[in-house]
């Protein structure tokens, strides 16, 4: 079990002294808190499991065309034990959004407003952390080890010149080299080991110092000095250790030999395996999959959506899954969320989205999808996606809307409830009563 | 139906250099031996994965690669005598001879890249018509319009750069390059892979509207199979080099016949959230085309291989009028999957 | 929209991007300069033999330099050669090896380095094997066995620089052509049944000679460097010739004056030496704007 590491850590202080700094350390003085709440439970009751919380989020890209609106006030909620599936087609601003929530966005794209909240527990109570005005070493604390995320091209996402070993390892290294030390200090004070008396109460006494304080200036002298670097090598065994468990915990086979094997000599669903294992060592509490099955074939997708749906009993509840393909979303999500051209339009239980879509975009794309019992013809939407430079007013559906009116041009809808867990933004369900039943 | 295109035992291997003076070592069998029909005016469906050989088998029908062995026959309509022509066995320059090559033509699956980037849309459409034929410029202005607004496109777009248009309008113009020379028969290699779903459906309501319009026969190559399910009427599915299946596509989606069939079918990520699949879940990765395995290609990741898979090649037979497989317990196959997986 | 051509539109556009840079709009300062300097050369300073302007006008043999005056508005180098008129008319010298170089380098490279790239397979390999012997060949040693088999002048030097030069730009084409033969548009015009010297005129080198632009440009200036240090040691130019390294030869003795006063004969170097600077910085900046205008990860689209 990881604590929260912030405690003592004197970097960790937030940017700017408001309320939020309060908030850390209502949480940190907190018992440590379970992991995950249990996978696959879920409270219909909006407010009380929320694990990340977007409000107004909006992210501009200055080009030399002009500035481009990628996010336009983006709010969404997702909850602690679901997967949550981001539809829409390309250029919609789903994955600018993930990296908004990652703050891993590269100039000339940069997040303007809104707050990013992300409640670590799923304490009734607690406030949210706000990442956007979090310190880039807190961040940095945070990506791959509580929330991580699995990109699109495994061939990118993995150094071809490391082993896979060496690749996993190294999330364990950075992050958890608390916990590594401890098992190494295990390791000495256990009966059969070889160590000569002196040196193994120096070990003992080095490695306690570093799991107090990993930061410490002289483990950085020791990290530059040839001979005294070999400090890190047990860690690294240990580490190689729980590489080898993970990949295992993943179906390849063979994990002892894949540790030493390189990128190159495992096929694609292997390597968008490895990355997910990557993603998932430290344990974290969300994982976003940013399109992950889409380069892939459709035997070796149905492979990795089975490990995904495993997963979630076993390892992960929380899983943002970015997408495009609607019938993977289909398959694994419990609640859907729409975007076109930088808005969220509508977000819905999946069951309810399918069954009764509400937003024109959303019937229409529901439309122009195949189905397995297709009849007549599919309906395409006509028009293009908007240059996002000059955009619509308004609602930036409305030209390419069959049921357009007036106000559509005027200003953007706010988020309406038009069911259960169900809101959309548009002008046609504003001012109707919410449906009995 | 007329028969347009007769694949007989297609081969098409690639050599891997290696060694001292860079000998062949091995070849990839991307193709090994395919027979195919292709009838006149239908649109017949090639699916399979990445690595099974159905771009390679489309690039060898509009011959934009020799094959290495087999035949391809195509009995042209117009014109001579009626006999079939080996495009096979044809050099490069005589193709352009018998004037076969305006006659069958491809679509790509990228739009960006199959369009020069440094030409302009009224020149690259004008392209094939000017290698074919000699005409005034106003001719083949007039000509080009033509074809734009077959594709749904206007006078305005002549004359711009293809990166000013979206995916979806310069996949449009690839496909008026396409169907410039008056062909008869287009292979479509993923067309819509690279679009997003709504445009997608314009794309491929545009290919169905202009098969009837023009009589064209396609070959649509994709991995996509609820894509590829509204668009042909026929469908084969390929693995590592070989069809392993053919029949009409409501057929196969039905009842499949052999397990690959029944493990991509089920793969299938549906749209629709009352689907429940019952997955059938392959172990292990697609073996290298290198190596195929012996006898039967699948039997490596196949649940229901028997001994004698692994010692004999199937044959492709039918199963049932207009449905053929390659597997050798293809009619118990459906049994075994509810035995094994549960009812569809 | 379709109101200018959508050529005159690019041109434009990349006009623009060219010049959002700093250095771009130095280099093509300098390089017009230049080039107005080469253009009105007589009017600037009239030649002196008409038959052969090249030959620097000297009044008398004395050996020292005379330092600007008003008849010599750069002061004379040694052998009474007018500095002026040296520096004006070897702007005319240093384009006309810059470009004769460049041009028939560039076409031999890029003629064969397109075919070798795009055919690939024996021709590709007899082709670069041939051009690996070329890439043994220093270009120093080449340019002084040249001169000294054929008798030293301006034009064995620029020779022996095409001679050896081309070698960049096949290297430079064929990887060009390695990426874009297996692009789609090029299989599609296979399809039509366009011929293969077609797809590589008409497709493949519109596409592939950004690079070759780019590394011409720097070339320019390369060159008019080589020839002038070929001048400096005697192989190039002959003694009174109207060339910037001819001249910076000439004050190989003054470079350093009496101990008293050693910079007395600075106009000797820092002119025709100033002057070779400016016409390769000029080059080079041109060069430099144009990879940040043409590189596909910068550009825009």
């Amino acid at each position: 079990m990881v604590e929260f590491k912030l405690r003592n850590d004197p970097k960790a202080t937030p940017r700017s002294g408001k309320a939020s700094g309060a908030t850390f350390e209502v949480i940190l003085n907190a018992e440590p808190e379970t992991r995950n709440p249990e996978p696959g439970t879920r409270n219909s009751e909006l407010g009380t499991m929320r694990l990340l919380e977007t409000q107004n989020l909006v992210t501009n890209f200055y080009t030399y065309e002009g500035v481009v609106n990628a996010l336009n006030r983006v709010s969404l909620v997702v909850d602690h034990g679901t997967t949550f599936g981001l539809v829409g087609e390309s250029g919609c601003g789903k994955s600018v959004f993930v990296l908004s929530i990652m703050r891993i966005v590269q100039s000339p794209g940069k997040i303007e407003d809104g707050k990013v909240l992300v409640f670590f527990n799923d304490d009734a109570g607690a406030t949210g952390v706000d990442l956007l005005r979090q310190s880039e070493a807190y961040m940095q604390r945070i990506r791959g080890d509580r929330i991580s995320m699995v990109f699109q091209e495994p061939n990118a996402a993995l150094n071809p010149i490391m082993t896979i070993g060496d690749q996993v390892a190294e999330s364990f290294l950075f992050h958890q080299q608390k916990e590594l030390c401890k098992t190494v200090l295990a390791e000495l004070d256990a009966p059969d080991c070889q160590i000569i008396r002196p040196l193994k109460t120096l070990q003992r006494a080095f490695y306690g110092m570093a799991a107090q304080h990993p930061d410490a200036t002289a483990l950085k002298l020791c990290d530059r000095v040839p001979v005294l670097r070999r400090w890190r090598r047990p860690m690294k065994r240990h580490a190689l250790r729980r590489a080898v468990n993970i990949i295992g915990k993943l179906g390849i086979p063979n994990p002892e030999e894949v540790v030493s094997q390189y990128p190159h000599n495992l096929s694609g669903g292997m390597k968008q395996r490895i990355v997910i294992a990557i993603a998932l060592a430290c344990s974290p509490v969300l994982l976003i999959a940013d399109e992950a099955t889409s380069n892939l074939d459709v035997t070796i997708q149905a492979q990795i959506l089975n490990l995904l749906k495993r997963l979630k009993q076993t390892e992960i509840a929380s899983i943002l899954l970015i997408t495009h393909d609607l019938g993977v979303v289909a398959e694994t999500c419990d609640r859907v969320g729409v975007m076109y051209a930088g808005n969220l339009c509508e977000v819905a239980d999946v069951g309810d989205l399918f069954h009764h879509p509400r937003h024109p975009y959303t019937r229409a794309l529901l439309e122009a999808v195949p189905r397995l019992a297709q009849e007549g013809e599919l309906k395409s939407i006509e028009g293009s996606v908007p240059n996002l430079v000059d955009p619509p007013p308004g609602c930036r559906f409305h030209p390419r809307c069959p049921h357009a009116m007036e106000l559509c041009r005027k200003r953007f809808p706010d988020q309406v409830e038009v069911g259960p867990n169900h809101t959309v933004s548009c002008y046609l369900y504003t001012d109707r009563p919410r449906p009995e039943a | 139906m007329q028969k347009l295109l007769e694949l007989q035992q297609l081969k098409k291997h690639y050599p891997i250099l290696g060694g001292i003076f860079r000998h062949q070592v091995a070849s990839v069998k991307a193709v090994d031996g395919i027979d195919l029909d292709i009838f006149r005016g239908e649109c017949l469906g090639l699916v399979g994965e990445s690595g099974c050989g159905k771009t390679t088998t489309g690039k060898a029908i509009v011959r934009l690669h020799a094959p290495t062995a087999g035949q391809i026959l195509y009995r042209p309509e117009r014109g001579e005598s009626g006999d079939a022509i080996d495009l096979a066995a044809l050099r490069k320059n005589e193709l352009k001879k018998k004037g076969v090559r305006g006659r069958l033509q491809m679509v790509f699956q990228d739009p960006t890249t199959s369009l020069n980037p440094r030409m302009l849309v009224k020149h690259i459409i004008a392209e094939p018509i000017r290698e074919q034929k000699r005409l005034t410029s106003r001719e083949l202005e007039d000509e080009v319009l033509n074809l734009l607004s077959l594709v749904g496109l206007t006078k305005d777009h002549m004359l711009r750069y293809p990166h000013e248009f979206s995916g979806g309008q310069r996949q449009r113009i690839a496909v008026a390059r396409a169907i410039a020379t008056h062909p008869e028969f287009l292979v479509l290699d993923e067309p819509t892979s690279a679009l997003d779903v709504s445009v997608q459906a314009q794309i491929l309501n545009l290919l169905k509207q202009l098969q009837d319009k023009l009589g064209l026969t396609y070959l649509f190559v994709t991995h996509h199979l609820l894509v590829v399910k509204y668009i042909s009427q026929r469908l084969a599915v390929m693995y590592l080099g070989k069809i392993v299946e053919i029949a009409k596509t409501s057929d196969l989606f039905a009842t499949p016949f052999h397990p690959y069939s029944y493990a991509l079918l089920s793969g299938i990520p549906v749209p629709d959230i009352d689907h429940k699949p019952r997955r059938i879940v392959l172990t292990g990765d697609v073996p290298s085309p290198v190596t195929p395995p012996a006898a039967c290609r699948f039997h490596t990741r196949c649940p229901f291989a028997i001994d004698v898979c692994r010692r004999v090649e199937p044959v492709l037979e039918a199963v049932r009028p207009g449905h053929r497989a390659a597997c050798h317990r293809k009619f118990e196959v459906e049994k075994l999957v509810r035995e094994k997986f549960g009812t569809r | 929209m379709t109101a200018t051509h959508p050529r005159l539109r690019e041109f434009r556009y990349t006009l623009l991007r060219i010049f959002r840079n700093p250095s771009a709009i130095i280099g093509f300062s300098l390089l017009f300069f230049f080039a107005a300097v080469a253009a009105f050369a007589p009017q600037i300073a009239p030649p002196k033999y008409a038959h052969n302007p090249y030959m620097m006008p000297h009044k008398g043999f004395s050996p020292v330099p005379k330092p600007p005056s008003d008849t010599n508005v750069f002061g004379t180098t040694s052998g009474q050669y007018d500095i002026f008129y040296g520096a004006v008319w070897g702007t005319r010298t240093a384009f006309k090896i810059g470009l004769f170089v460049v041009a028939i380098a560039g076409m031999v490279g890029v003629s064969l380095g397109a075919v070798a790239g795009y055919y690939g397979g024996i021709i590709d390999e007899i082709l670069m094997r041939i051009t690996d012997v070329i890439w043994a060949i220093p270009t120093l040693v080449l340019a002084m066995a040249i001169v000294v088999a054929f008798g030293r002048g301006l034009e064995k030097i620029m020779i022996a620089l095409a001679l050896v030069q081309w070698r960049w730009y096949v290297r430079v084409i064929r990887s060009e052509i390695l990426t874009l033969r297996d692009h789609d548009f090029v299989h599609a015009a296979k399809i039509m049944g366009v011929s293969d010297w077609k797809i590589i005129l008409r497709h493949i080198l519109p596409n592939a000679i950004y690079p070759v632009l780019i590394m011409a440009s720097m070339d320019m200036g390369s060159m008019v460097i080589t020839a002038a240090f070929m001048s400096f040691i005697g192989l190039g130019a002959p003694k009174g010739y109207a060339d910037w390294g001819q001249m910076v030869a000439l004050a190989r003795n003054y470079i350093v004056g009496p101990i008293d006063d050693p910079f007395k004969f600075w106009y000797t170097i820092v002119i025709p030496g100033g002057c070779i600077i400016l016409f390769v910085l000029s080059w080079n900046l041109i060069g430099d704007a144009l990879r940040d205008a043409f590189d596909p990860k910068l550009r825009r689209r």
